[in-house]
């Protein structure tokens, strides 16, 4: 059971994000969803590489030769980099929101659907 | 010597143009457009030698970073361990599609775009964007199949909100972004499910590994949701008439086939990956419920609208729907050997109905914004008697209105008509609800043309400008050529596609070399 | 623009986070870090000045036209490289174990750390992390302008 906390930890993440993504109004709390469960999902990466007793794979000066797989590691920084890219664009555009709306809550930005 | 490169030079020529734009136009502003269209251009002459080469020679397999190009499986290995972008003949079908819109949207916009400022960073991300759908379309790994799902993301919505003096567009932008990222989210958690379980990301070898376990069923769901998300098929189609009404026309002409790429990504892992180990009956009914519910939902909905070109964009969402139908009736029979009989002539239709939905509601999107150019208003109630003085427009509407809704001699007749009749061999109900929803789409078609193009002249317009008509004359004329000779086009690249969807040892041999 | 306090332990610390960052950058093929990593901190070391000494003074010190010029070299020094290799494959190490610039043989298993090995990657980290530092830089700069105009409207 001790061995899949890191399991039901990502998984209360990414419900918690969905939540906050669908029930909030504020257009800052729904981006803050988003990056709750993108979260989830790249601490979702991370374990899938454990090995017990092993050291992280770098060897510069290592502890010894048995080390957790590093594939999963470099599709989590490539997951990050790309959530970095996708929340800069989001909050510009709600920047803009505000500029034009002068609001920001999600059940009164609805011009368009009028 | 660039025959043996191409499908490298295929993505990465778009990726350094793209880069290299914003040095060009601080030089000259025409020197930038005559630059964005040669590329897209040689590009255009790239993938149609692709073409050749793959329909003459099978599967191209291409690794990238290796000491030969087709060296999948170095010395001692058991697997491949680098990325390796794999080329059959669907992939090569879409490509195509591709780059013919996009040279055709960067046409369009050498006019539509002339009084916008910005204008570089405009062809940067258009640049971008075909890249990105170029590499969603020819890779044969997971994971790259990922990230470039999310390059396309970022730059259309970039694309969408392209115009911040209205804030309209900023809504629709915030939207778009907001369930394309979550869907892209959802195919990686599956990437990850699939990784955890067989150790490898290259689509053959997980194909080759595959068994049909819960922890699968679950990566499946989640690789359905997120991909009919970027579709836009009914449950998750709220992004669709905001981002398609609020972009630019040579925007809404790219989303299209931005769309159509996710769709193939779908036919990706439905038939390659997990092939015919999955319960095809279950996977199947639910690609029909789908399709049937995008159908109808995207023709009613179109029904009650007056701003033009969210009609066209609810009209976009109906056309999904036949795509998913056939290759639903498709995969439904993909064991039994009803296949041979009807199933492979339903899924020809569809995907030929991909290339044929391409062409005519891009032409339906740039007429709309020919009349948008030209009279500056959106809304229907405002408009009247256009024909009088835009009298290309108006032909160029006849001629995708008839496409859309499957009148003889145009392109929509003919897939529609394949479509129709092997369908109705798998259950009757399912065709004659596709009838109807046809005979629906020609009433809003009819309705637009009436109000917009017929009636008393109301207003001055402007003269549309040389290059807008001649995109769409390029489109009319392929529009009407695929329906004058429909045999020779699905003879020729609609066939081997389905093909090659179907025969999945083929696509695991080709990289894991028998 | 902020106190004094603020304003003089940034004067101290902006040179050292200036560093820490290039130093991630250069040591990607050995240590944790890498071209993105390195950007990143660089770019909130910009953030850091941004904040304490207020948008109007930095306005002069960080022009945005030099910022996009080198997030466009970096981008194409990166494509550029790629394409270099084109003679074998595409994105081929052409330079690893040859001898020239980086060119030392890899050392395999646990070692110290050879800073002239793994060819094409240490270039491709530096063109990663210019375009990374200069585009967050304009991110936060242009974030710092528009929110400046809305408050004055």
């Amino acid at each position: 059971m001790i061995d899949n906390l890191p399991f039901i930890a990502c998984a209360i993440l990414v419900i918690l994000g969905l939540y906050t993504l669908t029930f909030k109004r504020n257009l800052i709390k729904i981006v803050i969803g988003l990056n709750l469960v993108e979260s989830g999902v790249n601490l979702f990466l991370i374990t899938l590489g454990y090995k017990s007793n092993a050291v992280a794979p770098i060897y510069t000066m290592a502890a010894k030769e048995e080390m957790v797989l590093p594939t999963p590691q470099a599709l989590t920084l490539t997951s990050i980099v790309i959530g970095l890219a996708t929340t800069a664009l989001i909050l510009s555009f709600t920047i803009l929101i505000y500029k034009h709306y002068k609001t920001i809550d999600a059940s009164k930005v609805r011009r368009l659907r009028e | 010597m660039i025959n043996e490169h191409l499908p490298a030079l295929v993505i990465g020529l778009p990726l350094l143009a793209a880069f290299a734009t914003p040095l060009v136009s601080k030089i000259n502003d025409k020197l930038r457009n005559i630059f964005v269209i040669g590329i897209l251009g040689i590009t255009l002459y790239l993938v149609y030698s692709l073409l050749c080469n793959v329909l003459n020679d099978g599967i191209f397999v291409y690794v990238m970073g290796a000491r030969s190009t087709g060296l999948t499986l170095p010395s001692g290995y058991k697997m491949p361990v680098r990325i390796i972008l794999e080329a059959d003949a669907m992939s090569v079908f879409m490509a195509i599609t591709t780059a013919v819109i996009s040279l055709i949207g960067a046409i369009y916009s050498w006019a539509f775009m002339d009084k916008e400022t910005g204008k570089d960073k405009f062809y940067t991300l258009l640049l971008i964007l075909t890249a990105g759908m170029f590499g969603m379309e020819l890779t044969g790994d997971m994971f790259n199949f990922f990230v470039f799902l999310e390059i396309t993301s970022i730059a259309a919505c970039g694309l969408v909100g392209f115009r911040i003096t209205r804030g309209e567009s900023s809504e629709a932008a915030f939207k778009t972004m907001v369930l394309y990222t979550l869907g892209a989210l959802f195919v990686l958690f599956a990437v990850g499910i699939l990784y955890g379980e067989y150790d490898a990301l290259n689509i053959a070898t997980l194909a080759s590994r595959i068994q049909y376990t819960m922890l699968d069923k679950i990566a499946l769901g989640l690789l359905l949701t997120g991909l009919a998300m970027k579709a836009g098929a009914v449950p998750m189609h709220m992004w669709v008439p905001d981002a398609y009404a609020e972009a630019p026309a040579p925007v809404s002409l790219v989303l299209v086939v931005n769309t159509q790429a996710g769709l193939y990504g779908l036919f990706r892992v439905l038939f390659s990956l997990y092939g015919a180990s999955l319960s095809t009956q279950t996977v199947g009914w639910i690609l029909i419920i789908l399709g049937v519910l995008s159908m109808f939902v995207g023709v009613t909905m179109a029904l009650i609208q007056d701003k033009l070109k969210r009609l066209i964009a609810y009209g976009a969402v109906s056309q999904i729907g036949y795509m998913l139908l056939g290759v639903g009736v498709g995969l439904a029979t993909l064991n039994t050997p009803a296949l041979q009989e009807y199933g492979m002539r339903a899924m020809e239709g569809s995907i030929f109905h991909v290339i044929n939905d391409a062409m005519y509601k891009g032409l339906l999107f740039l007429t709309a914004g020919a009349v948008i150019y030209c009279t500056g208003k959106r809304n229907l109630n405002e408009i009247s008697g256009l024909a009088h003085d835009m009298k290309f427009t108006s032909i160029f509407f006849i001629i995708g209105a008839g496409a859309i809704a499957g009148l003889p001699p145009f392109n929509g007749f003919a897939s529609k008509l394949i479509i129709y009749e092997s369908v109705y061999k798998f259950n009757p109900m399912l065709s004659v609800i596709a009838i109807l929803v046809s005979i629906l789409t020609l009433a809003i078609f009819v309705k637009i043309f009436q109000s917009a193009f017929l009636g008393p002249k109301l207003l001055d317009v402007k003269k549309e400008p040389r290059s807008m008509v001649l995109a769409m004359l390029v489109l009319s004329i392929i529009v009407i050529a695929f329906g004058l000779f429909p045999d020779v086009v699905v003879d020729k690249i609609v066939s081997p596609a389905v093909n090659a969807l179907i025969n999945r040892m083929d696509y695991i041999t080709a990289v894991l070399g028998g | 623009m902020m106190s004094k306090i603020v304003r003089t332990i940034t004067n101290i610390l902006y040179s050292s986070i200036l560093i820490f960052g290039f130093y991630i950058i250069m040591h990607g093929h050995l240590t944790p870090g890498g071209g993105f990593q390195g950007g990143a901190v660089v770019a909130s070391g910009i953030a850091l000045v941004l904040i304490a000494y207020g948008y109007d003074t930095v306005r002069n010190w960080f022009k945005k036209s030099n910022l996009s010029f080198l997030e466009s070299i970096g981008a194409l020094a990166f494509i550029g490289i790629a394409f270099l290799g084109i003679g074998t494959t595409f994105f081929y190490n052409f330079l690893a174990n040859s001898g020239g610039l980086f060119g030392d043989p890899t050392v395999i298993g646990i070692n110290p750390g050879n800073l002239d090995t793994s060819g094409v990657l240490p270039l491709m980290n530096w063109a990663v992390g210019l375009k990374v530092l200069a585009g967050l830089g304009s991110v936060v700069l242009l974030m710092a302008y528009g929110i400046r105009k809305g408050d004055e409207e």
